[in-house]
């Protein structure tokens, strides 16, 4: 009660603020609540128990296609192979990202050099006892995740060469990373995809052939570098120029003075900056669906195509799932980064 | 003017450890150093003092290649500064320098900030490291605060750190810009002591400073600047007493009224 009075009702324009927002919360939160817990449909195995008037959120949908949602066209038989890949990216990120735990280093490695290798191997097979798995049966958030954690795992240290590039003192790779940076940010990432997709492969000597998927990550990863190349060189202009000059003043290499002075200091500065960069990316891969793949909203697109499961609600609650399964995603992230923003300012106060 | 003096056989110590001769530099059309011409022996205490923008930083700058002179040979240990990179690292393993703004790195202990240059440049084991850093931190008298971060000293204590991380580089030669401007009053003794310390010691010492008790009892020769030009240069006893240039005679005049 003295909180309520202290932080609600301080005043009057505090009061009725209080009361406003409490009103909004009211209209929006209360039908929400009742289409998706108390009027919804938790089970059924067709559109006839979604059917009628009165009815809320259609749940039945959302289980009857997870597999879908989760794998895409990924053949059953070999969905095992799906669920390890992501058993073992979880097992490599979550001590990661749990400062206390020991042995960074190897869990870098893991992550950045056994991991991908494993992964392709999984999930593409084509190896005795692997049968090859075309990406054109790939889908759902098995897609989202190979396409975000590509372009998230290239775009970092890519767009920290391309920032770095941008402030060399040697003109042609001034140049170069200039112009990259600046084309790519030109462009929509739509057009970037149609031109992966369609473009490219007209530059491609005759008989090579890139995968549609492979042509998208690239087009992902080359784009969101160029954003990254710019959060991280808002990082190197925020360091003064004294750091750079001490290291260089004892005797530290180029490379050694920004492994071990420069950017600890200026990725540190644009954690945010990177985070947020994450977070859109992960959520720019739905658009790989106008070049014919499907991701999770994709593939929950397709489902809702399902005549068996044709009902009023369906819809609502194919795209509430799908938005609720990104929000996870991108809200952790954000956490996340804040976690880290308040630890790494607590290690060293200036 | 005691040129004399300036140009002392060296042959005694073997070469000179530093050697500038006719630098020009140019920050574009603006001439930051004319002509400078100035011949550090080994175990030589020299201060440089001057009007502020006279071309004092620039000038000890150049002598690790922070700064790229226009003109004129700068050599260091016999070593010359060119493009060559492998030469100004060779030259930056034997210079040490430390800043007005002390420039320790935040992110990092101070017992790290002692021991990175000597493991990565030095290639010296992780342990001979710590030991050489931890001598180096008893020797400014902070050994207590290794573990701390710089953000957590005072700026005295930071400076000190500043000057055991480039002693842990053992090198031969020290430049010092202005170390106890960005100082408060009473922590400008604690810093000095160290640098006498060093001078005692025998360090090649190159000191751009305004304390002029410190020149006094420390240098062995004194040199003024202005305008990017060595205007004079001499002995302690001869530049406070008896000055020739009236730039200098000016200059010392508003220094000691204040
Ligand atoms: N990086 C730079 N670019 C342009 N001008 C500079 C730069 N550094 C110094 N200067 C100018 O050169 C002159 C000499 O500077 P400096 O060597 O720092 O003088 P001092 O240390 O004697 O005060 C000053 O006029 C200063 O403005
Ligand atoms: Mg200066």
């Amino acid at each position: 009660m003295e909180w309520m009075r202290k932080n609600l009702f301080s005043s009057w324009g505090n009061s009725l603020l209080t009361i406003v927002a409490l009103y909004l919360v009211y209209i929006i939160i209360v039908p929400f609540l009742d289409w998706a817990v108390f009027s919804a449909v938790f089970t059924g195995d067709s559109r006839a128990a979604c059917l009628g008037p009165d009815k809320g959120a259609c749940w039945p949908f959302v289980y009857a296609n997870w597999d879908q949602f989760v794998y895409g066209r990924y053949p059953e038989a070999e969905r095992w192979r799906v669920n390890i890949v992501f058993f073992l990216g979880a097992a490599g990120l979550i001590p990661l990202l749990m400062p206390s735990v020991p042995a960074k280093l190897y869990n870098v490695i893991f992550l950045l050099v056994a991991y991908p290798v494993l992964a392709v191997i999984l999930l593409v097979g084509g190896r005795p006892g692997l049968p090859m798995v075309d990406t054109s049966y790939w889908g759902g958030l098995l897609v989202t995740l190979v396409v975000a954690v590509t372009g998230i795992v290239v775009s970092l240290p890519l767009g920290v060469l391309l920032a770095l590039g941008r402030r060399s003192e040697m003109p042609v790779i001034r140049m170069f990373s200039v112009i990259f940076i600046e084309v790519w940010r030109g462009v929509p990432l739509i057009t970037v995809l149609f031109m992966a997709s369609v473009m490219l492969p007209m530059f491609l000597p005759e008989g090579v052939t890139l995968d549609n998927l492979l042509r998208c990550l690239i087009g992902v990863a080359l784009f969101s570098s160029a954003y990254m190349a710019e959060v991280v060189r808002g990082g190197l202009q925020s360091m003064p120029k004294g750091q750079e000059e001490a290291a260089r003043a004892l005797g530290l290499s180029y490379p050694q003075t920004m492994i071990f002075i420069i950017l600890p200091q200026a990725l540190r500065h644009v954690i945010p900056g990177i985070v947020n960069t994450f977070i859109g990316l992960f959520k720019d891969t739905t658009l790989v669906l106008i070049v014919g793949i499907f991701d999770l909203l994709g593939q929950v697109r397709t489902q809702l195509s399902d005549p068996n499961w044709s009902a009023p609600q369906t819809a609502v609650t194919g795209y509430v799932f799908a938005a609720a399964l990104f929000w996870i995603f991108c809200f952790g992230m954000s956490r996340y980064s804040t976690f880290m923003e308040h630890r790494l300012n607590a290690g060293h106060q200036r | 003017m005691s040129d004399a003096a300036s140009n002392a056989a060296p042959a005694a110590s073997g070469r000179p450890a530093i050697e500038i001769e006719h630098v020009d530099k140019w920050f574009g059309d603006f001439q930051v150093l004319r002509d400078v011409d100035l011949t550090v022996n080994r175990n030589e205490r020299i201060v440089i003092a001057g009007p502020s923008g006279s071309g004092k930083s620039t000038l000890i700058r150049c002598i690790n290649r922070l700064e790229k002179h226009d003109k004129g040979v700068i050599r260091v240990d016999g070593i010359e500064l060119t493009e060559d990179l492998k030469r100004i690292d060779e030259v930056r393993r034997e210079v040490g320098m430390v800043f007005q703004q002390f420039n320790l790195f935040p992110h990092m202990t101070v017992l790290e900030n002692c021991m990175l240059a000597p493991i990565w440049v030095r290639k010296m084991p992780e342990k001979d490291a710590r030991e050489t850093a931890m001598s180096y931190l008893e020797r400014v008298r902070i050994p207590e605060q290794a573990l701390k971060y710089p953000g957590q000293l005072s700026g005295g204590q930071q400076q000190r750190v500043a000057i055991a991380r480039s002693l842990c580089m053992n090198p031969r030669i020290m430049l010092f810009d202005e170390p106890t401007s960005a100082l408060d009053p009473e922590m400008i003794k604690e810093v000095l002591d160290v640098m006498v310390g060093l001078a005692e010691d025998g360090m090649t010492m190159i000191v751009v400073t305004h304390e002029m008790g410190f020149a006094r009892q420390v240098a062995d020769r004194v040199v003024f600047m202005d305008e990017g030009d060595i205007v004079e240069s001499a002995d302690p006893e001869t530049f406070f007493n008896n000055p020739q240039n009236d730039r200098t005679k000016a200059f010392l005049a508003q220094i000691l009224h204040n």
